[in-house]
């Protein structure tokens, strides 16, 4: 009977499904890819002894998109959706660029100027204007959705399409490449062994979890997403807390457009952070938040995120090409559908409850 | 008869401030840049955005069903990669085109299937079906294909005379969209399909009860979207004889804004392929503008649509509450 509750509110967690997917993937690896849990420890010249391998990189490069979908979470829990990260990434990325780039407002630029590991404006500058940009992108789509009452898919479909040009206007067209060392910290740096960027996902985790977990706001997100007019009803002003999740999703953007181009070391306003809202809903939905909003956990949207880089490294180990990859990828999402999808739900129930002990004419 | 005009004005609002923006777009443009006069430049706009039209059309009838197709820009990718490769192998291009236009519409059925069978949102499932086709496009080749068929050369080579017009030309493929078009205006308006099309996006709830063939319609449209697609994607490798998995890049974006550009509502149950038609001029108007400018940046485009989306949903929103209040 205990054990029967127990096995119920394991598969009851919000967390049953992301792990056993995480599970599946490193158990598909520990069978057929031998060496993939090998984990050494490298001297690097500039950042020191520090751990590498297959599992660190699923840390390191999943980074950015655990970011986003932290900030997507939050707005998928609304009941919205934004489309524009990949494109708030570009523009904080392009941001970080340009004003690295030491020869800005020069007239006269040569290769040496370009190329030399300096900078005029100062880091922290940098780091505020990139956090800026990309906040303020958020707001702006928070303004549509809770002030304009545009349907989100809409509203953030508008920056998405706008988001790139805008930054390629900032970059004024090139590909920006980063010269500047310091910068590279945050996509390539390790404290203890481990990441810069996997203590920065973890510093906003934590921010988020506080906010939603210790004050009320957690629960007014969800309120907002299972019903915004009765939300309103009892007294809630809804507008601002969908104001407040979309511009935390422009945050966390932000935050992921400076971890990615220092970690390429260069901002290219076409494809930095390319296909990022589509993984971002992809690690929300795996982590059990509903589209259409309610209850949602963020740490199974990070874990959701770390499924799909896990899967993603596993097919390069195998060597699928990274443009071919986009059809294993599709396979991923079908099986999300099929298990999340209330046919195979009502099918679970139904054969969770011809198992259980107790079923009567009741149920 | 006030009454009247006052009414028809509210019912068609959205779509006369399209036409009429692109209009203005267009005469602006003439005055700015006199070569832009030549009728030509007119008949470029069906020459250049011959597949975003033809995709238009399609993305037109999943949103009046209040859903989204986001496979289109992959669809067509695939299609021409695949077609190409076919050619290649010697199939004749009269086996090769059918063959594409089935896989799109099982492609579209499918993905419909999903969205009607599972209750999957529509944005969650065609994504599914925008990575799968866009993976199989490199799947079936990494590189780009050139296409070398006679039949092919001959359509994307032999420019067709406008009657009446001196000096004005399109190709056979650009002829395609419109004809579609036209198709299309009699399926939306006058077939028991299109008027269930609308029933459903107005209220799914309401045209289940009152009998309708709800999941039939919308498998169908799906598969309708997946052969504009695949038709797209036909066009595509005619017009640049050869088929590539990066081809129209994000191409699905640009179909949703000139349907919103056309006046039809992401809701559903409002707007028609009129408006759509005019929302890929207006797009192209855009382009050829920045053209004619010769001194402005691509990324101008992708601001100017954003901005004019935008522009448009406000029209609609005000035209929507109007309308609401009005009775």
């Amino acid at each position: 009977m205990t054990r029967q509750k127990l096995l119920a509110r394991v598969r009851e967690s919000r967390l049953f499904w992301p792990l056993t997917a995480l599970a599946v993937i490193l158990l598909f690896d520990a069978l057929f890819a031998p060496g993939f849990f090998r984990i050494g420890i490298i001297d690097d010249p500039v950042y020191g002894p520090h751990l590498y391998g297959n599992l660190i990189d699923v840390l390191n490069n999943g980074a950015p998109l655990m970011l986003v979908s932290i900030g997507m979470t939050l707005v998928i829990a609304t009941s919205g959706v934004d489309l524009s990260v990949g494109a708030v990434i570009a523009i904080s990325a392009a941001m970080g660029a340009v004003l690295i780039n030491p020869a800005l407002g020069d007239r006269l630029i040569t290769n040496d100027i370009l190329t030399a590991d300096t900078t005029n404006t100062p880091l922290p500058l940098i780091i505020l204007a990139d956090l800026a940009a990309g906040t303020l992108c958020g707001l702006w789509n928070g303004f549509l959705v809770s002030r304009a009452r545009i349907q989100p898919m809409v509203a953030t479909l508008i920056l998405m399409v706008a988001g790139r040009g805008i930054a390629q206007l900032i970059t004024n067209g090139q590909i920006m490449t980063i010269y500047y060392t310091p910068y590279f910290w945050f996509g390539n740096g390790f404290i203890l062994g481990l990441p810069v960027s996997i203590y920065i996902v973890a510093g906003v985790a934590l921010l988020a979890w506080v906010l939603v977990r210790k004050t009320a706001l957690g629960l007014f997100i969800e309120s907002t997403g299972v019903n915004a007019r009765a939300a309103y009803y009892a007294g809630l002003d809804e507008r601002n807390i969908k104001l407040l999740a979309y511009t935390f999703c422009g945050f966390t953007g932000a935050i992921a457009g400076l971890i990615l181009s220092s970690y390429v070391h260069s901002s290219d306003a076409n494809n930095i952070g390319a296909n990022y809202e589509l993984d971002a809903i992809l690690a929300v939905v795996m982590g059990g938040t509903l589209m259409s909003g309610g209850r949602f956990s963020i740490v199974a949207s990070i874990i959701g995120a770390m499924v799909i880089w896990a899967f993603t490294i596993t097919m390069y180990t195998f060597g699928v090409p990274a443009d071919a990859l986009t059809a294993a990828k599709a396979v991923l999402v079908l099986l999300v559908i099929l298990l999340y999808s209330e046919f195979s739900q009502r099918l679970l129930g139904r054969w969770s409850l011809r198992k259980g002990p107790s079923h009567d004419a009741a149920h | 008869m006030t009454q009247r005009t006052k009414l028809f004005l509210l019912n068609h609002g959205p779509l006369l401030t399209t036409v009429a923006i692109f209009l203005l777009a267009y005469v602006i443009g003439g005055q700015l840049y006199p070569a832009m006069q030549k009728p030509q430049v007119f008949f470029n706009l069906f020459i250049n955005n011959g597949s975003l039209l033809i995709v238009s059309i399609g993305m037109t009838f999943v949103i009046l069903t209040g859903g989204i197709d986001l496979s289109v820009a992959s669809v067509i990718a695939l299609t021409t990669v695949a077609s190409a490769v076919l050619l290649q192998n010697g199939l004749p291009p009269l086996v090769v085109m059918p063959l594409m236009l089935l896989m799109g519409i099982a492609f579209g059925a499918v993905l419909g299937g999903f969205i009607h069978f599972l209750k999957v949102q529509p944005f969650v499932v065609t994504l599914m079906g925008s990575f799968f086709a866009r993976g199989m496009a490199y799947i079936i080749s990494l590189t780009s294909v050139t296409i070398k068929d006679g039949f092919y050369n001959d359509l994307a080579l032999t420019p067709i005379y406008i009657p009446f017009v001196p000096n004005a030309y399109v190709y056979s493929y650009a002829l395609v969209g419109p004809v579609l078009f036209l198709v299309t205006i009699y399926l939306a308006f006058f077939t028991r399909f299109g008027r269930t099309v609308y029933a459903i996006g107005n209220n799914e709830q309401s045209a289940r009860l009152m009998g309708l063939p709800v999941g039939r319609t919308k498998i169908s449209v799906y598969a309708f979207s997946g052969f504009c697609s695949a038709l797209a994607g036909i066009v595509w490798s005619i017009a640049l004889l050869s088929g590539y998995g990066r081809y129209a890049p994000s191409m699905e974006l640009d179909a949703i804004a000139s349907v919103v550009m056309g006046g039809t509502m992401l809701t559903g149950g409002v707007g028609n392929p009129v408006g759509t038609l005019f929302g890929v001029l207006i797009n192209g108007t855009i382009v050829s503008l920045l053209q004619f400018n010769g001194t402005l940046s691509s990324w101008w485009t992708r601001i100017g649509v954003g901005a004019l989306t935008l522009v448009f949903i406000g029209i609609q929103s005000l035209f929507y509450v109007r309308r609401k209040t009005s009775g």
